[in-house]
């Protein structure tokens, strides 16, 4: 059941990864694919009315992990107080961002706000990114078992390791570039006009940095922490997802060529939800990674009792099934509607 | 400055912050429902109304989302030792909340204001009460988090101190709760009546938009006395006989009651002296306290200095001015909506007489969220020196690996937001009001309406709607 739990955790930020994960991809790239207000208005029309349900699985999924961890979700965000603080700031400018912009017309207002997206969508990508390579790093924790980690130390990947350091700045950058083809993608598949044009284009020539970062990364990982080799020896067919992520890198640069958009989008998806998989695998079975390992935090020490995560399997699958539901009928509502042109259809679940 | 003192700052500051909001739109969300009501049997007025406030209730959602995100890592971040301790408890609720409340408020919200123009009346109904449902689990989950913080039910405690879950069905079924929500809700309810009269009060008396006007005050009055009642009677009082029978040394501090006594007065005014133990310059009423409690006049009510010193709430004369500035307005929103229900059903709100009471139906919109926070001010602080009442004290329960000075920082930055954030607030809240209802937009809207949020803001690229129904 434990194992099962820290599924469901991962599946929701997996969740999270890709639907906000566009919304934040269209912050990165709209300075660049729309040059007009008219432009930049479609851009955030296409995210409007579904950011704030993609930003709900961040907290669903937080409250998930409390759920079932209820010793893990504490130590972390107390532990990475203030980049956790960060994002939160962060969020709430990217929100106001997209909320703001459209309540007045004035070229000031919509510049501000414009300005604002494109920031905080932009530093997100990159904490998250880091906040990531922290989590699979691992973390200086003390003998009760508590860790608190300073914004920075040194920058090296030593034993008193502060959230960014040159392997957590990696997997940031890696984070933004990913996440920015991503976006790009969903607008090229859901914007006939120049800007749709122009993000196919800017995917296009984002791809082979996608690429060199995500290998880069991932070789980094494996010299940074061994759990993640120890992990995949014990259970090789936990591989899986290094496949996915490569298949869905491949599958999208070839749909993109071809100007299948929505299926570039798809294979997007598909590699990030991958890349993600394998940082989770490279923490089970541990809840907190350690840089002294002696010190690591078991999933099974951390996890609520039986009957807790019994009650919370009772209620949460179905009502994350319904979630599923209804957010299909909502996507569809709003978005998939049948398209002047006809031509490419984007739908996304 | 301890880190205990910093992180309760923090969090209080916070969750004040945040309350200004969910309680507008868990209120508005039952009103809009009440005028999507109105207009579904054919008065277009109540349906220009319904939109108007729709986009109110949307900007007043996005405020209470970007500052209730933070609220959510800051129990992990700034109470981590309680986080952890409880967390097998309160994480159920708190994850309903997300899973069953927060989704489906933001899902059809945007179906709510963007779908208008292509759903069948009766459709867009149904969103207006999806929308209100999602805000009203939201409320229910949050608030039995509170009760169990105040009244733990469903538990066991381990040796080791953590909190487990014994029984979800008690714990959801906390009788603390369901009065608590009770309140709470009607409290909300209060506060978007009296937001929706002060609103038709200001247009009817420049003249502006008569017909909303007259809609937004027969709404916000019949709602206002009815919600303005109820919040003493049952709701308060309910909730006050539940603090005597199970927080007794809180109820004695918010009612400033000192000694033991057979037969206790109930103070209206005074000032507590918690050094020499006794209400400076009282206006009581004798023995109404023991009745209003007990319902017999010679009923004993245990005082504070019957208890241990070191179970008092922290803030004595905090505790019971907060207690006291609710019941206070409590009364006043009684007399001022009965005053505006009596004038409405003969007919003479809308005459030049009633100017006057016009005038403070629009100034008194602030007071109920004054009330509302005066209200949390009196649970939290006294439940206080315990967190979680009789099993966690508040000095155990704070993040002891985050400094003073970390959470310090935080919390200036949070300030200096809010301050912004205000300013934004008022500022687009402004620009709603002064541009005032409008019937459904036509098939074209003009480029960069700025604040027609329902029916310009349709993607990009999708085609007219062609017909109704979904
Ligand atoms: C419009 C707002 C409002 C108004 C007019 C009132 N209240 Fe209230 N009250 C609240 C808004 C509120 C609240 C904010 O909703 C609280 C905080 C927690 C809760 O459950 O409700 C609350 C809490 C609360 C408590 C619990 C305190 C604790 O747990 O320590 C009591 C005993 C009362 N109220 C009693 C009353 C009475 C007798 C009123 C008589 C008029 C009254 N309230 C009016
Ligand atoms: C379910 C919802 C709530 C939870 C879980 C909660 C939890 C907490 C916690 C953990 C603290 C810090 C410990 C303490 O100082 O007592 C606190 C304090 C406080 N909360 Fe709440 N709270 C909730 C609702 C609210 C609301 C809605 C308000 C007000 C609008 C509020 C107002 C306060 C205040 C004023 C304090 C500071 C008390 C003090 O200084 O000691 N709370 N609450
Ligand atoms: C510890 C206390 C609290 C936490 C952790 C919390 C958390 C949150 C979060 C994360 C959101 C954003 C949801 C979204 O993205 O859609 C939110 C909004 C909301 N919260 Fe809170 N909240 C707290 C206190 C309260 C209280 C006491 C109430 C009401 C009784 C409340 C009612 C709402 C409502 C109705 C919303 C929807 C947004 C809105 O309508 O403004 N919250 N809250």
């Amino acid at each position: 059941m434990v194992d099962l739990w820290f599924f469901l955790v991962c599946a929701m930020f997996a969740a999270y990864v890709v639907l906000d994960g566009y919304d934040l991809g269209a912050g990165i790239v709209s300075p660049f694919v729309a040059k007009t207000d008219a432009e930049r208005r479609a851009v955030l029309h296409t995210i409007l009315p579904h950011w704030d349900g993609n930003e709900v699985y961040l907290v669903a999924g937080g409250a998930t992990l409390y759920l079932a961890f209820p010793r893990l979700f504490p130590a972390y965000v107390s532990g990475f107080y203030l980049p956790v603080m960060i994002v939160l700031w962060l969020l709430m400018g990217r929100g106001l961002g997209i909320e703001m912009r459209h309540k007045l017309d004035h070229p000031l207002w919509n510049q501000l706000w414009d300005g604002v997206f494109f920031l905080s969508s932009t530093l997100l990508g990159l904490v998250y990114g880091a906040a990531l390579g922290n989590v699979v790093r691992g973390v200086s924790v003390d003998e009760h078992g508590d860790f608190f980690a300073p914004l920075w130390t040194s920058f090296r990947v030593g034993d008193d390791v502060g959230v960014l350091d040159w392997y957590t700045l990696l997997v940031g950058a890696t984070a933004v570039v990913l996440l920015a083809r991503h976006g790009a993608l969903r607008l090229a598949a859901h914007l006939d006009d120049d800007t749709g044009a122009r993000s196919a284009r800017l995917a296009a020539r984002l791809l082979a940095p996608s690429v060199a970062l995500a290998v880069l990364a991932t070789f980094a990982t494996f010299a940074v922490q061994p759990n993640v080799a120890r992990s995949l020896g014990e259970r090789p067919y936990e591989g899986v997802f290094g496949l996915v992520a490569g298949g869905g890198l491949a599958f999208s640069a070839v749909s993109a060529r071809r100007r299948r958009f929505a299926r570039a989008f798809h294979g997007s998806s598909a590699a990030l939800v991958g890349l993600f998989g394998c940082a989770c695998i490279g923490l089970h079975p541990f809840g907190i990674v350690a840089r002294d390992p002696s010190r690591s935090v078991l999933l099974g020490d951390a996890a609520a009792p039986a009957y807790a995560l019994g009650v919370g399997l009772a209620w949460w699958l179905p009502g994350m099934a319904a979630v599923v539901g209804y957010s299909i009928y909502a996507h569809r509502r709003l978005l998939a509607t049948p398209r002047p042109k006809g031509a490419r259809s984007g739908d996304r679940p | 400055m301890t880190a205990l003192t910093a992180h309760r700052l923090h969090f209080a500051f916070s969750i004040v912050y945040h309350y200004l909001f969910p309680q507008l739109t868990m209120g508005l969300g039952l009103l809009i429902v009440v005028l999507k009501v109105m207009s579904i049997r054919g008065n277009t007025v109540a349906g220009d109304s319904a939109r108007f406030w729709g986009r109110v209730f949307g900007l007043t959602f996005v405020m209470g989302v970007v500052t209730g995100i933070p609220l959510e890592f800051q129990i992990g971040a700034g109470w981590s030792r309680f986080a952890h301790a409880t967390g097998g408890v309160i994480g159920q609720t708190l994850a309903m909340e997300g899973v069953f409340a927060f989704f489906l408020e933001s899902t059809f919200l945007y179906l709510f204001l963007f779908g208008e123009k292509w759903m069948a009346p009766r459709t867009h109904l149904a969103m207006a009460v999806l929308v209100m449902t999602g805000s009203w689990l939201s409320g229910y989950f949050i608030v039995t988090t509170n009760a169990f913080m105040q009244h733990p039910v469903g538990h066991v405690v381990g040796d080791d101190g953590i909190v487990r879950l014994a029984s979800i069905a008690d714990y959801l079924g906390n009788p603390w709760a369901w009065v608590q929500y009770a309140h709470t809700m009607t409290g909300s309810v209060v506060t978007a009546s009296f937001v929706m009269a002060a609103a038709g009060a200001f247009y009817l008396l420049q003249g502006r938009h008569v017909a909303h006007a007259k809609t937004f005050l027969r709404v916000g009055v019949v709602a206002g006395i009815v919600a303005s009642i109820m919040m003493a009677l049952p709701t308060g009082d309910l909730h006050a006989r539940l603090l005597a029978k199970h927080q007794p040394i809180t109820f004695a501090a918010m009612e400033g009651h000192f000694h033991t006594e057979d037969g206790a007065a109930l103070t209206l005014i005074g000032q507590p002296d918690v050094e020499r133990l006794r209400v400076d310059n009282p206006i009581q009423i004798p023995r109404a306290l023991s009745f209003m409690t007990h319902q017999r006049w010679d009923a004993r009510i245990e005082g504070l200095t019957s208890f241990d010193r070191d179970d008092w709430p922290d803030n004595i004369p905090l505790l019971y001015y907060a207690y006291h500035v609710m019941v206070g307005l409590g009364t006043v929103f009684m007399a001022l909506m009965g005053a505006s229900a009596a004038l409405l059903r003969k007919g003479r709100l809308f005459g030049p007489r009633a100017r006057p009471l016009l005038w403070a139906l629009m100034l008194a919109s602030p007071l109920p969220y004054v009330a509302n926070t005066a209200g949390w001010m009196t649970t939290e602080l006294g439940r206080q020196p315990w967190l979680v009442y009789g099993v966690m004290r508040t000095a155990h329960g704070y993040s002891a690996n985050v400094s003073a000075g970390n959470a310090l920082f935080t919390m200036l930055g949070f300030m200096g937001l809010y301050v912004l954030l205000s300013l934004l607030f008022a500022f687009v809240a402004y620009r709603i009001v002064s541009d005032g209802p409008k019937p459904l937009a036509g098939a074209a809207p003009a480029a960069g309406a700025p604040l027609d949020l329902a029916p310009s803001h349709r993607p990009e690229g999708s085609p007219e709607p062609s017909e109704g129904g979904a």
